[in-house]
């Protein structure tokens, strides 16, 4: 039965948010769902949702979204991707359907305070930690070669290094940068960083759903990017990775950017000799969600770890396109307490435990998120103590004898 | 019900403080500036009463870096006006100055009711609220954590050490000094803040030349020695108990004695 | 001109606040090197037979009905009158509740000038005040002809503002005290265990060196004894041995307690960024390389099973309870 609708009827919230999913790329499909519950039961916390993501389409279908609006189990959601990637009908559950309800929750105002922090230090300092910026490049020292700062050395570099948040300013994932900064100057990279200029990418505010903020933080790095001359942009960060490679190309802002095991699987040639010592270990590797499933990288780190002599690279059952996430996803990190008070587990224990049933001594990772919260797993999980958390380029350093 | 809520930017404590040339100042070359942690409790109590029983919220803030960020913010949040002070705020403008500059525009204003931070952690000089009541003829209660609004009164949960609350009628109009509002403040996306920018407009207020009588005047600003290593406590378990009872004594946490 | 200095002095519910021992010890040098006397106020109903241990050479002693529970309109009425007649050299307030409804409002309305969150006073007239959350100074010449004076703890010991020997009381009568804006209606208890940490002044935390639930009953002594809250971080909290309103950390609350005493807590980034608010950190923890001592103020390496049992005692002792 067609209902006319009067021209003069007011659009109700129902109409207005589904209008938004079609803006977004390949948002129509959410006409196609078929309401199969793949995306519900892929969902690592969709069984504490009132609302996983294939009821959430039920409802909008049904004209009650404002139902799902209140809940709040779109906070449960860590945009870890395994919904969007496993959709027979390919919709964009994650950019489109939690991004946007996430924004309308925040624009209710009912973000949890966690969030509601990481936020705002975003907007002020430009990191979600709320730590001077001035200090963002406090990480290089007793790197030698000293590391460029482009606003002090004024000078064109082949490779721009977008460091990020995290791996700047945690002490745990600062290793893993000097780490990185160590391989850069063995293989004679000329690179340079922003330091105090960098701003968070903003791609994990994005998807919790601050797009103002994450405009706002684009820009600001656009501008400075406008400042400078190099090649390429790497980064340590697969987050930073999604945002400069998909979304700040729609702002204009758009630069050749590949993430570090991409650039470093290219100099394996290079590399290899440099890779000195034996480490005799097994290791596994997990799949970051936004290296692996968001942007379809799968085998340069892979590449990496198999170049470490007397490393072999087991994996874990969940690998590649299934991967498990960690937790942190895109704003995840700044839910895990809210998310700790419904579930009492987090994804990283589920991750470590797995990691543990593979007979691997190491558990390789690739992005800033994982060793904090790998390694806390780690802690609570009974008789994990023998696993050991380690970035790929941790362990080429280690290899290297650095 | 006009509610009227100066606010105040402050040094920002994330970054590092430095004393400028003449030693008896903070150098403003890397100063950045925050709002004042505790109006931004008494933005968000005012906007809670506004939702509770309807009126006018009016946000008055002097002429710093920052300031229309602040207010386009309040804005966002729910502020009906926004007024921002004007003046030679050169040297700084300590709290009886500013005082003296808000009554005289809030005699025109002729609010119900006035609420402001507690304190700023930059007071040298008390803090605004008490001293802006007296310049208005208006009672003040302090380390305020509820309002509620009735007839010509305010019933308001005044904070104790301890978790101790006293409740306490105060007629109106009054100035009351929020120690922390009925929940905390609220988060409002940047694009409502942006859109606030296009649909809000600020109120210039001129003040005339500021003096800064009522205080003290200041020959010398330091910073205390920063200890990088904790002062390790030797010796067994008696011996470190003991100390630590006598810190606790300094510090003045173990209350010695009925 | 009038040496002397006026301590206004502090009281709820029957107990003398710590503060005013404080202040009374503040004004000793700056009292014996101008010739002036100490002299307390002691404003309430009933209330002489609290003057007993301040430290002051006498006690104005101020007794009515209205005064028996503080209420800023009726205190700043009889202060206002006491201090304009006396013009003493000084009156102290407390930087509290109590204290910073008065002054800044006395200031005003007797045109006096006003030095806040003063932490010493000299010898010579000078304080040194305490801004920025501790990290500054500013130090200055006490103003004339009165100095308005809010005071916080931390530069005198308690002890040093308390005297056997009973001073002289001096009653004055209260001026009219009617048509007052302000009224005290009742005082609400804090509910048990339904606390808030993160207006708490003295924080008792645990982590993981606590190793398990029976253990926290050590904290909560101690707690107890001492006045303060027991709190925890993460892996304690994750357990389910605290609730989660005890806790202290990235997904918890951000304290901003005067002594923040830890407990086998490692002092990992995500619980560090909540506690460096704290006036001083106590950190005890076996293990010399814990980050918690680059935060604390004052640290140990002994047992804290050793050390927490035997401080409670001390404290009690302390208290004479």
């Amino acid at each position: 039965m067609i209902v006319m609708m009067e021209v003069s009827q007011p659009i109700s919230f129902n109409e207005k948010f589904l209008a938004s999913l079609y803006e977004v790329v390949d948002g129509e499909r959410i006409r196609t769902c078929l309401q199969c519950g793949t995306c519900s039961g892929i969902c690592p916390f969709g069984y504490l949702m009132d609302f996983p993501p294939g009821l959430m389409i039920t409802a909008l279908r049904a004209e009650m979204f404002q139902e799902v609006m209140n809940t709040d189990s779109a906070w449960m959601c860590v945009s870890c991707y395994a919904c969007t990637q496993f959709c027979p009908s390919k919709i964009p559950l994650t950019a489109g359907l939690m991004t946007h309800t996430k924004e309308e929750l925040l624009l209710a105002g009912r973000v949890p305070s966690e969030l509601q922090s990481a936020l705002e230090n975003s907007q002020r300092y430009g990191n979600p930690m709320g730590e001077s910026p001035r200090k963002r490049a406090d990480w290089i020292t007793g790197i030698e070669p000293k590391v460029t700062i482009m606003g002090m050395a004024k000078r064109p570099v082949d490779v721009l290094w977008f460091v990020g948040d995290y791996a700047s300013y945690h002490p745990r994932v600062q290793l893993i940068t000097k780490a990185v900064a160590r391989i850069f100057n063995a293989l004679g990279v000329d690179f340079g960083i922003l330091g105090p200029e960098e701003n968070s990418d903003g791609d994990s505010q994005r998807l919790a759903g601050e797009r103002g903020l994450f405009e706002m933080l684009a820009e600001k790095n656009g501008r400075v990017f406008g400042k400078y001359k190099f090649n390429e942009i790497i980064t340590t960060d697969p987050h930073a990775y999604n945002a400069l490679k998909n979304i700040y190309p729609e702002l204009g802002i758009s630069y050749p950017v590949r993430h570090y095991t991409q650039f470093l699987a290219d100099r394996l040639e290079q590399l290899k000799p440099l890779l000195k010592n034996e480490l005799n270990i097994n290791a596994v590797y997990h799949d970051p969600c936004y290296l692996g499933r968001a942007n379809g990288i799968y085998d340069e780190p892979r590449a990496l770890l198999q170049a470490v002599p007397g490393l072999k690279l087991l994996e874990l059952p969940h690998n590649y396109a299934n991967s498990l996430c960690c937790g942190g996803g895109g704003g995840g990190m700044w839910l895990d307490g809210f998310q700790w008070e419904k579930a009492h587990v987090r994804m990283s224990e589920w991750r470590v435990r797995e990691a543990l049933t593979s007979g691997a001594d190491i558990l390789a990772v690739a992005c800033p998120y994982e060793p904090p919260r790998f390694e806390d797993a780690i802690k609570t999980v009974k008789e994990a103590n023998r696993l050991v958390v380690r970035d790929i380029a941790e362990l080429l350093n280690e290899a290297m004898g650095e | 019900m006009d509610i009227v809520v100066p606010v105040k930017l402050v040094p920002d404590l994330v970054e590092e403080l430095t004393i400028d040339a003449s030693g008896a100042a903070l150098d403003t070359m890397w100063l950045r500036l925050i709002i004042n942690e505790f109006d931004d409790h008494a933005i968000e109590q005012a906007i809670l009463i506004k939702e509770r029983v309807g009126g006018k919220v009016i946000i008055v803030s002097p002429d710093a870096e920052g300031v229309d960020d602040l207010l386009f913010t309040a804005s966002a949040k729910g502020a009906d006006q926004l007024i921002k002070l004007n003046g030679n705020f050169e040297g700084g403008v300590n709290n009886h100055a500013l005082g003296r500059a808000l009554a005289a525009l809030f005699k025109e204003l002729k609010p119900d009711l006035v609420l402001t931070g507690v304190q700023a952690h930059n007071d040298l000089d008390g803090s605004l609220g008490p001293i802006l009541a007296e310049y208005l003829g208006m009672p003040y209660i302090g380390y305020v954590s509820g309002v509620n609004i009735e007839a010509g009164k305010a019933s308001v949960r005044k904070e104790y050490p301890g978790g101790l609350i006293a409740e306490m009628d105060v007629s109106l109009p009054a100035v009351l000094g929020v120690q922390a509002a009925e929940k905390p403040p609220r988060y409002v996306a940047i694009s409502k803040v942006r859109q606030a920018m296009k649909t809000a407009s600020i109120d210039d207020h001129l003040v005339d030349a500021l003096e800064s009588e009522g205080g003290a005047e200041i020959s010398r600003m330091f910073q205390p020695e920063a200890a990088s290593q904790a002062i390790m406590i030797e010796g067994d378990a008696d011996e470190v108990a003991t100390r630590l009872i006598d810190v606790f004594k300094e510090l003045g946490v173990l209350e010695s004695g009925g | 001109m009038n040496q002397d200095i006026f301590v206004i002095i502090e009281h709820l519910q029957g107990k003398i606040a710590n503060i005013s021992y404080v202040m009374l010890a503040a004004v000793r040098e700056l009292a014996q090197s101008s010739g002036g006397k100490v002299i307390a106020v002691l404003l309430g109903h009933n209330a002489q037979g609290l003057a007993g241990n301040l430290a002051a050479d006498q006690v104005i002693y101020i007794d009515h009905p209205v005064l028996a529970d503080f209420t800023s309109d009726a205190f700043q009425k009889v202060l206002a009158g006491l201090i304009d007649e006396n013009k003493p050299k000084a009156v102290l307030f407390g930087h509290t509740s109590i204290g910073m409804d008065l002054a800044g409002v006395l200031s005003v309305r007797l045109g006096l000038p006003l030095v806040s969150s003063c932490l010493r006073l000299q010898g010579d007239g000078k304080f040194v005040s305490q801004i920025c959350g501790g990290k500054i100074m500013a130090e200055g010449d006490l103003p004339g002809p009165t100095a308005i004076v809010t005071m916080v703890p931390g530069g005198y010991k308690p002890e040093q503002g308390q005297s056997s020997q009973s001073p002289e009381v001096t009653p004055v009568s209260a001026p009219r005290l009617d048509d007052l804006r302000v009224s005290l209606k009742q005082y609400i208890e804090p509910e048990a265990g339904d606390v808030d940490i993160s207006i708490e002044p003295l924080l008792i935390a645990v982590g993981r060196g606590i190793q398990n639930q029976d253990n926290i009953s050590l904290a909560d002594e101690l707690a107890e004894t001492l006045g303060g809250v027991v709190c925890g971080s993460r892996p304690v909290v994750d357990q389910g041995w605290l609730p989660t309103s005890r806790l202290v950390g990235k997904s918890g609350k951000i304290v901003k307690p005067k002594v923040y005493l830890a407990l086998g807590i490692s002092g990992a980034p995500e619980h560090a960024e909540s506690i460096t608010g704290s006036d001083v950190i106590i950190a005890v923890n076996t293990d010399p390389a814990a980050p918690i001592f680059n935060l604390a103020k004052y640290g140990t390496t002994a047992n804290l099973f050793d050390v927490v049992p035997i401080l409670t005692d001390k404290v009690r002792q302390a208290k004479g309870s």
